[in-house]
Parts: C-alpha cells; sequence; structure tokens
C-alpha cells in the first residue's frame, strides 16, 4: 500500500512538471491554432535565468528563500520577454499563411533557441542548485514527498486554477476566448487581437519559467536539451487532455504522468513510454480531440 | 563489314588487356618471391589508415613507426633490423581479410592490429592458418581471446565485460547480496548492465532485484527509484552515463535511501561530481587505470611529439605497448617462430606503457583494465 502510495505522489509530481509546461502549449493552441515548438525552449531558458540569478544572488549572500523569489521573477521576466519577442519575429509575418507555415517557423525557432543557448553558455550539463528549502513537518515522510515536490504539485494546482478564474472572469480573459472563437469577429467588436495573442504568449510564457526554475530546482541539473524533451511530453500530455482546453492540459498531465509512474512500478521503466503513447493512441481512437476537448464543427 | 571490323578491334583491345592483367600479375609474383632483404624483421600493422575510422587505426601505426625506431636505433633485435609494413582494412571485415591475405603473402609472421572488433574477427582465421601472432591494441569484442578459438590472438586493452566483471567482484567484496542493476537503454549502459546482470546471477549468494531501463533525459526518476526501494536491493550498479547517474543517485539520496551506488566508465567524470554535488560522496565507478605516470608512457608521448609534432590519437598507450611487448617476445624468443613467439608472451613480464604485464592462457593482458574508483571529499579517488 505505501508502495502504491509512493508511485502515486511520484507520478502526480511528474504529471505537475507535464502540466505546467502544457498550459502554455494548450493557451497558445486555443487562441491561434499554432503548435508552439519553441515553448520547451522557453521553458529552458526560464531554467537558465533562474540559475544564473540564483548565482549571482548566492555569491552576494541573499537568504534562501529571498532567492528563490527573485530568481523566479527575473525569470518570469526574461522568458515573457522571450515569448513576445519569438511571437512578433517568428510567428505574426505569418499569421494569413497556411497552417504549416507557422508550424515549420516554431519548429525552426526551438533549434534556434537550443544552439543559441548551447552556444552563449555551454553544451554541459550545469548543477542547479536547490532553491526550494526543506519545510519541517515533510521530513520524517521524506521517502514519500519532499518539498520540492509538493510545492511543485500546489503551483500546478494553483496556476491551473487562476489561470481558468483569469480566463472566464477578466476583461482580457474574455477577449482571449472571443478571440480564440472568431479572430476576424473580435476584431470586428473592437478587440485588439494583436495585443490578446501577445498578452497569451506572455502569460504562457511565464508560467513556462516558473515550471523551469521549479523543476531544475527539483532535478538538480540543467542542460540546454532539458526542453525538448520536457516539451515533447508536455505536447502529448496537452493533446492528450485535448488541446485548447486548459482543464484538459492539467487532466493530461496527471494521467500522463500517473500512467508513467505505475507502469514503471508495476511492469518495467523499459516500457515506460510505449504504456504513454499507448493510452496516448486509445484515447485518440475513442475521442479525438482528448479528453476534454470539444469536438469542432468543420468551418465551411 | 564495319561490325565486323569493330569486333575485331574490340577483341585485339581485350586481349591486349588480359595481357597487360597478365603482366602485372607476373610482376607481383615477382616481387613477392624476391627474398627478403637479409636479416629484416617485418612487422605487419593493419587497421583503418583511410576512411571514417581512420583517426583510430593511425595513432598504432605511429605508435609501431616509433617503436620500430627505438628498437632499431639499440641495434634490433639480435643484430637484425625491424621495418614495418602497413595494411588498411578500413575497419571493415570484408577488406580486413585482403589485408590478412597480403600479410601472408607478403610472409610477415607477426602483427599489430586489427583496430575495430568487426575487422579483427574476419582476418584472424587466416592468420591462424598462416600461424602469424597477432596482437591489437583496442578490439574489445570479449569472445575474441574468451572463445579460445585464436591461440595466436593477444590484446593490450582489456575486453568489454572486464568493466563488468571487475564491477560486480568489487559488490561481492562489499557484501552485497541482492543488486538492483540499472541502465540507460544504451549500447554501452545496456551492454555494461547486461555482462553486469550475466555475472551476478553467476555468482553464488549473489542475486539480481531488478534489470530495468530507464529513459535518458527523463524529467524525473522518483518511479524507479521507489522500485529500487521497493525490491529490498542492498546495492545499485547502473550502466550509462553521469546525467542519468546524477539524478538517479540524487533521488535515492533524496529518499533517504542509502545504499551503494556503483557505476561505469560513462560516470568517472568530473561533471558527474559536479552535478550530483553533495549526493555524489561516496559513489563508486570503474574508470580505466590511470597510467600517465608511467615513465615509458611519457617516454612514448614524448617522443611522439618530438617525431609527429602533435599528441597522439586513440589506442596510441595500447598500439604502444602492444609493438613493445610483441618485438620484445620475439627477442625472447631468438626468432619469429610461431610457438616460440607465443610462448614468450605467455611467460615473461614486460614493461610497457600501460604498466608491466603478460598476457593470460587466454591471450588477454593481465595487469591492464579497470580500477575502482570512489567520490571522497568532491573527487575521484583510486580504491583498493
Amino acid at each position: 500500500m505505501e508502495y502504491f502510495l509512493e508511485l502515486l505522489l511520484g507520478g502526480l509530481t511528474r504529471g505537475s512538471i507535464y502540466a505546467l509546461i502544457a498550459l502554455g502549449y494548450t493557451m497558445v493552441y486555443g487562441i491561434i491554432e499554432l503548435i508552439n515548438f519553441a515553448h520547451g525552449e522557453i521553458y529552458m531558458i526560464g531554467a537558465f535565468t533562474g540559475l544564473i540569478v540564483a548565482g549571482l544572488l548566492t555569491m552576494l549572500g541573499f537568504p534562501g528563500a529571498s532567492i528563490l523569489a527573485i530568481a523566479l521573477v527575473c525569470a518570469i521576466v526574461w522568458a515573457a520577454a522571450y515569448g513576445y519577442t519569438i511571437e512578433k519575429i517568428a510567428y505574426k509575418p505569418l499569421r494569413g499563411a497556411p497552417r504549416l507555415s507557422p508550424l515549420i517557423s516554431a519548429i525552426g525557432m526551438s533549434i534556434f533557441l537550443q544552439n543559441y543557448v548551447m552556444l552563449s553558455q555551454t553544451s554541459d550539463f550545469l548543477p542547479f542548485p536547490e532553491l526550494i528549502p526543506e519545510f519541517e513537518f515533510l521530513k520524517a515522510n521524506n521517502s514519500i514527498m519532499s518539498s520540492s515536490e509538493l510545492v511543485i504539485v500546489i503551483v500546478t494546482i494553483l496556476s491551473c486554477v487562476g489561470l481558468s478564474l483569469f480566463i472566464k472572469f477578466t476583461k482580457l480573459g474574455k477577449a482571449m476566448r472571443a478571440t480564440a472563437q472568431n479572430r476576424t469577429m473580435a476584431m470586428l467588436v473592437g478587440i485588439n487581437v494583436d495585443m490578446v495573442i501577445s498578452a497569451t504568449f506572455i502569460i504562457g510564457s511565464s508560467l513556462a519559467a516558473v515550471g523551469g526554475v521549479l523543476i531544475a530546482s527539483h532535478v538538480g541539473q540543467i542542460n540546454y536539451y532539458i526542453g525538448f524533451i520536457a516539451g515533447i511530453k508536455a505536447f502529448t500530455a496537452a493533446v492528450l487532455g485535448g488541446i485548447g482546453s486548459i482543464p484538459g492540459a492539467m487532466l493530461g498531465a496527471l494521467v500522463l504522468g500517473l500512467t508513467e509512474a505505475f507502469a514503471t512500478g508495476y511492469v518495467s521503466s523499459d516500457y515506460e513510454d510505449v504504456f504513454a503513447f499507448c493510452l496516448l493512441v486509445l484515447i485518440l481512437i475513442f475521442r479525438p480531440a482528448g479528453i476534454m476537448g470539444k469536438e469542432k464543427t468543420q468551418k465551411v | 563489314m564495319r561490325i565486323k571490323l569493330s569486333l575485331i578491334v574490340l577483341c585485339l583491345a581485350m586481349v591486349a588487356m588480359l595481357a597487360a592483367c597478365g603482366g602485372e600479375a607476373d610482376k607481383a609474383e615477382k616481387k613477392a618471391e624476391a627474398p627478403e632483404p637479409a636479416g629484416t624483421i617485418v612487422l605487419g600493422v593493419a587497421g583503418a589508415h583511410s576512411g571514417d575510422l581512420a583517426s583510430y587505426g593511425l595513432p598504432t601505426v605511429n605508435a609501431a613507426k616509433l617503436v620500430v625506431a627505438k628498437f632499431n636505433a639499440a641495434g634490433g633485435i639480435n643484430g637484425r633490423q625491424i621495418e614495418v609494413v602497413a595494411q588498411d582494412d578500413q575497419c571493415k571485415p570484408e577488406l580486413a581479410t585482403n589485408a590478412a591475405t597480403k600479410m601472408v603473402s607478403d610472409n610477415v609472421k607477426i602483427v599489430l592490429g586489427h583496430i575495430c572488433s568487426g575487422a579483427t574477427k574476419a582476418a584472424l582465421p587466416i592468420y591462424l592458418d598462416s600461424e602469424i601472432v597477432v596482437i591489437s591494441p583496442s578490439a574489445t569484442n570479449p569472445p575474441l581471446t574468451q572463445s579460445g578459438d585464436y591461440v595466436n590472438f593477444f590484446r593490450t586493452i582489456a575486453p568489454d565485460d572486464a568493466q563488468a566483471a571487475l564491477e560486480v567482484a568489487f559488490a561481492k567484496g562489499l557484501g552485497l547480496k541482492n543488486i538492483a542493476v540499472i541502465h540507460d537503454k544504451g549500447d554501452y549502459g545496456k551492454g555494461f548492465a547486461s555482462f553486469c546482470k550475466l555475472f551476478v546471477e553467476n555468482e553464488a549468494g549473489m542475486e539480481v532485484a531488478l534489470f530495468e531501463g530507464v529513459t535518458p533525459g527523463a524529467v524525473d526518476y522518483s518511479a524507479v527509484v521507489q522500485k529500487i526501494k521497493s525490491s529490498g536491493a542492498d546495492g545499485v550498479i547502473f550502466g550509462g552515463y553521469h546525467p542519468e547517474a546524477s539524478k538517479i543517485v540524487s533521488s535515492m539520496r533524496k529518499k533517504d535511501i542509502d545504499i551503494p551506488f556503483m557505476s561505469d566508465d560513462g560516470v568517472k567524470d568530473e561533471t558527474f561530481i559536479k552535478v550530483a554535488g553533495k549526493y555524489a560522496e561516496g559513489v563508486y565507478a570503474t574508470g580505466p587505470m590511470d597510467f600517465s605516470g608511467n615513465p615509458l608512457f611519457q617516454e612514448a608521448l614524448a617522443a611522439h611529439k618530438k617525431e609527429f609534432g602533435t599528441d597522439p590519437g586513440p589506442f596510441f598507450p595500447e598500439a604502444y605497448s602492444a609493438a613493445i611487448a610483441l618485438l620484445t617476445a620475439v627477442q625472447n624468443a631468438g626468432s619469429t617462430d610461431y610457438a616460440k613467439v607465443i610462448e614468450a608472451l605467455h611467460n615473461n613480464y614486460v614493461d610497457t606503457a600501460v604498466g608491466k604485464i603478460k598476457f593470460d592462457a587466454k591471450g588477454d593482458a593481465e595487469g591492464v583494465g579497470f580500477a575502482i574508483y570512489q567520490v571522497q571529499d568532491g573527487k575521484y579517488v583510486e580504491i583498493k
């Protein structure tokens, strides 16, 4: 039973990690129907920014908790700037183009950013400091859940709930939903679509940056390539849950994380990916739009 | 009429070509029949000297030249000078057999090579039939020696499974009984882990608690770590590279699993210590023995720099040592007599760049190979 619980919590953590990244994918897709392959790289850049800032602050002798806070803020600002710029450079000029063009532009951006970080930083693995402090009440149960795992799960749930509320109740959220439904119509009623899309990229990138810092602190190492693998898994999670839907991304990520954890725990980690992707295929056979995705009638 | 004429011309041309070929063949035969310059011993060097893998083969040629120059400068072997003859196999088995056949027809009695295991395997039967002694600096495929098929084959590099054998013997020495063997599904890691699994199973009183592959680059390994814990393993052997090793070991230590963690050459890297930080303490890793302090190695290095102006490439120390071992054996045997040279290789210790070695009954060098290192105070320290 304890083993089951450990696997459950491990899977939950892994799912939350995927979810933090998947939220950005799903938001962008919901608005402009583009799979932003560079999103994983934004996550990686967020983690690198966190590392650099944390290193600097540690040298200057800041206390532990403030390092985490400042590193997070810097990572968010920096990553958001990247997200905004990428949209302006790589996607906006292609807004009227066939759907494949921005997709290829996204893949190009992803490759460019990976190599840029590799050349400007390093191709080696770097140690990432443990920024999340250990909580006293968890020390006894360290084997079940560590403080970093707890923080990741809580932050993910808060982000997901916060984002849902934001989209439901704020003016910008309403504008986002309108843009997602029909961009031309939204423009006609006076919504600044360019601004809405930029805001979407900024929010998505900020979430990725938070994820980058927290996850790197949990895992303890980063290099220029971490965004790619995490991005692929997060993308899978977003598709699983129904791309475009925010609760769907969360649910899809949790389902994926738990499947992987239980597949490893009860079968073999050799087949971890096999189970994860079999699940994806099965769900897409029975619900082609994903678990929470809405069947869209083809526009004529 | 015209067609007939052209046919005749064609036939003539073909005859002429045949004649030309015959001429070539005659010449080649004459060359082979020509008696060896009196008193010279020919050291054949076979390996990849062109193609993709040339960088693995050419350092061996340089090593052979340097060693031969050293022996010649000291008056040769029993007064006979030594000559190097190189044959290229590009690490391809089909070209390796050609190279071997040429060695046979050139009346070479001792060969340094080949470089790649596949090429070596293809060439060995030819050498065996013609009673030629072969010593490789780099062919690590275990059955080449362990099958016992080739009494004429020796090597100065440890076979692929030597690392695993050492690891399991060391685990046994630590008193471990139930070992979790984890790998990264890659050629190197999985190969190493499979050998470890085999050796653990063959060892009385030791068991494999778990044999699993993890996906390299995955965000975390907590599930597999929980599995290690619930399997009741008292030690972990990991086959793979340092990024996964540091993630697994950090995750284990964070979950208060304090059993020994042992790994391979891919983890014996300073980056591992840098990345895993305090969690790296106490981790064991096998790695090649350190022979950088060996005076003969330093001499070889200096000679290479002087002669070729660059640092030597891969397998240079092994090749340098193999050439010394082979020529010393000829010296001890008094001639290039097949049986005597083999006997000398088996029986006499010789000082080489990789240490003092002799060859065991199967042809593997004793005293060459791997050592166990442990992370102590942020550094790899050789133990035992």
